[in-house]
């Protein structure tokens, strides 16, 4: 097991190496100066070339990109050129709401999409199966950012029950595990929720189906094994697929936040990048885009140990 | 995941074996496909959301960018206004209807671009395999380590707000995806042994991907492409609704919702409108995807 860990997290190495570099050219295909934004439009160009040097603009992209590197290393990913604050401290704290948030839409997501999986993939081709997949259909096709504004129509315009856009009263940017904020966490957990439901059910269905249809699950059942059994057997046998389905839809809604962080005003990672992008602070999109990118890359390799965890098949190959 | 597409792939070799057949592999797939009702449901939602985009001019709706300040935010159903009126007092089905004709062009335009891009990639890294192999996949994985909407978002981000930067972004985003599945349905087929034949009676390399291999991995590439346009329309509408991609007034979904996101304390079911038509897009190209996933699927 150690030995697979390790194997794992060379492979790893190459690929955070690759992402930053993707990150710091991210940058560079910027149409126009990334100093615009800092500049008076009046500058004059002594200014603007002392500028460029204190930012480092002037060196040779490789050189630029060795420094980057370094600095990011150190935890230093610059100063929002917005704020002037340290790009990291910004972004982990906007992180945080953000994991608040996917770990409540993953609560939801995950255990309905298990839950529908399971009874849609033991009842195939019955209604219970066709309303379970429409579902599922459903939570993949609709456009989230739309859903959240449906919601908000219904419980906050017409019912007025909770609250619209937000993370907290008084528009409080930290969050608190109290009723007060909870109101806040409902709608846009609900609205993550979605296609992480709809992804897992359809997998769950397969895995069930595919399983169910085994000759060992015949056996269980000649044998004389009670359905409760049976089932426990299929769990078993679909876990591994399912978590390294729901690690990744975990991921996508950690990184995949923004339109939803938008809608509902959630101050997240994905209302950081959004402010990033039209204020045009490069630094800041940068870090942001960076930090979420490793915490995907980590969060894939943790779902790798743990699917080698419970299927020691995997180790082997 | 490539399971499916690679039977339905060997089939299709299968299929193509005997000189007279009684039915080709396509016709059948056609055939069975014509008897699925969701599928042919729509099928027809679709063509009727396409050919309205693309005749809107000649429909005789309201002019879609003409605003009044005194017809502002009207109700579903008032007369004149079918579907109401939007925040500058314009006939919202018609920039339903004409929005679809950007909407529909950028969400699929991306996947057209990504079908050909991908294929090619990924049939060239599969064919020849090796070290060109190796620098191709691995390239593509560095893609991967991003979450598809933050890669689209980042791009399109730092690009700039503009249809063809999203394109341009999205087209990146799924070129990947394809190359990957066409990668796989190529090293399946490549060592099979009609190719090893064609090699054998002294075919090039081209010859051998463009004759015995493309054809016997495109219906599954296909597939898997056709069940990216769901997400491809809601990530371009998406990048439209951040403002990131067509500039108002054009009617374009995404957009619209954005713009109306402000009157849906005033008038919320107008608001919304948008959406629905996103959503009714996108479920109805998933569903015919996976109609035609289980139509080429000719085991059962």
């Amino acid at each position: 097991m150690l030995a697979y860990i390790a194997r794992r997290i060379v492979y790893v190495i190459p690929i955070v190496i690759s992402v930053a570099l993707v990150c710091f050219l991210l940058v560079h295909i910027t149409p126009g100066d990334p100093l615009v934004a800092v500049l008076p439009a009046d500058a004059s160009q002594e200014l603007a070339a002392q500028l460029r040097a204190a930012y480092g603009f002037d060196r040779p992209l490789p050189v630029q990109f060795g420094l980057w590197l370094l600095r990011a290393l150190h935890g230093d990913l610059g100063n929002s050129i917005a704020t002037g604050r340290p790009v990291l401290a910004e972004v982990m704290r906007a992180v945080s709401n953000t994991v608040t948030l996917a770990i409540a839409a993953a609560i939801i997501g995950f255990t309905m999409g298990i839950l529908l999986g399971l009874i849609a993939g033991y009842f195939r081709e019955t209604w219970i199966d066709k309303v379970a997949t429409s579902f599922a259909i459903a939570g993949v096709s609709v456009p989230h950012y739309w859903l959240g504004m449906v919601l908000v129509i219904i419980f906050s315009v017409q019912l007025n029950w909770l609250p619209a856009v937000g993370a907290g009263p008084n528009g409080s940017n930290s969050w608190a595990w109290d009723w007060a904020h909870l109101k806040y966490l409902v709608l846009p957990a609900i609205t993550t929720s979605v296609i992480p439901m709809g992804i897992v059910t359809r997998t769950v269905r397969a895995l069930t189906g595919d399983i169910l249809s085994q000759d060992f699950v015949e056996a269980l059942r000649a044998k004389g094994l009670h359905e409760t059994g049976v089932f426990r057997h299929v769990i078993k046998n679909a876990a591994p697929t399912a978590l390294a389905v729901m690690g990744l839809q975990l991921g996508y809604m950690l990184g995949g936040s923004i339109l939803i962080e938008t809608v509902f005003s959630w101050p997240g990672s994905g209302f950081l990048l959004n402010s990033a992008i039209f204020q045009r602070d490069l630094p800041l999109l940068q870090g942001t885009i960076l930090i979420l990118a490793l915490f995907f890359v980590f969060l894939n390799l943790l779902v790798d140990i743990a699917q080698a965890a419970i299927d020691p098949r995997i180790k082997r190959g | 995941m490539s399971e499916l597409p690679l039977s339905a792939t060997s089939d299709a070799a299968l299929q193509a074996a005997p000189a007279t057949k009684a039915r080709g592999y396509w016709a059948t797939v056609g055939r069975r496909i014509m008897r699925d009702k969701v599928s042919m449901a729509c099928a027809l939602v679709l063509l009727l959301i396409f050919l309205s985009a693309i005749l809107a001019p000649w429909l005789g709706l309201e002019d879609p960018y003409k605003g009044s300040m005194i017809r502002r935010l009207r109700h579903i159903g008032t007369v004149g206004y079918p579907l109401g009126t939007d925040e500058l007092g314009r006939d919202m089905l018609a920039r339903l209807i004409y929005g679809g004709r950007l909407s529909l062009l950028i969400g699929i335009l991306p996947v057209i671009l990504a079908f050909c891009i991908g294929t090619s990639l990924g049939l060239v890294a599969g064919y020849v395999g090796g070290k060109l192999n190796t620098a191709i996949m691995r390239t593509i994985d560095v893609f991967y380590a991003f979450p598809s909407v933050l890669l689209a978002i980042a791009i399109s981000g730092a690009l700039g707000a503009g249809i063809l930067n999203s394109i341009v972004s999205l087209t990146v985003v799924f070129v990947p995806q394809i190359t990957r599945v066409a990668e796989s349905v190529t090293t399946g087929v490549r060592n099979m042994d009609f190719v090893e034949a064609a090699r054998a009676s002294g075919a090039g390399a081209f010859t051998i991907m463009r004759v015995h291999i493309l054809g016997n991995v495109l219906g599954a590439i296909f597939v898997y492409a056709t069940s990216l346009i769901s997400v491809s329309m809601i990530l371009a509408a998406g990048l439209s609704f951040l403002g990131l991609g067509t500039k108002p007034p054009e009617p374009e979904w995404g957009l619209m919702l954005n713009t109306l996101r402000t009157a849906i304390y005033v008038n919320p079911w107008v608001a919304a409108l948008p959406g629905a038509m996103i959503f009714a897009v996108s479920i109805c190209f998933n569903l015919l995807s996976d109609g035609l996933r289980s139509a080429m699927d000719i085991r059962n």
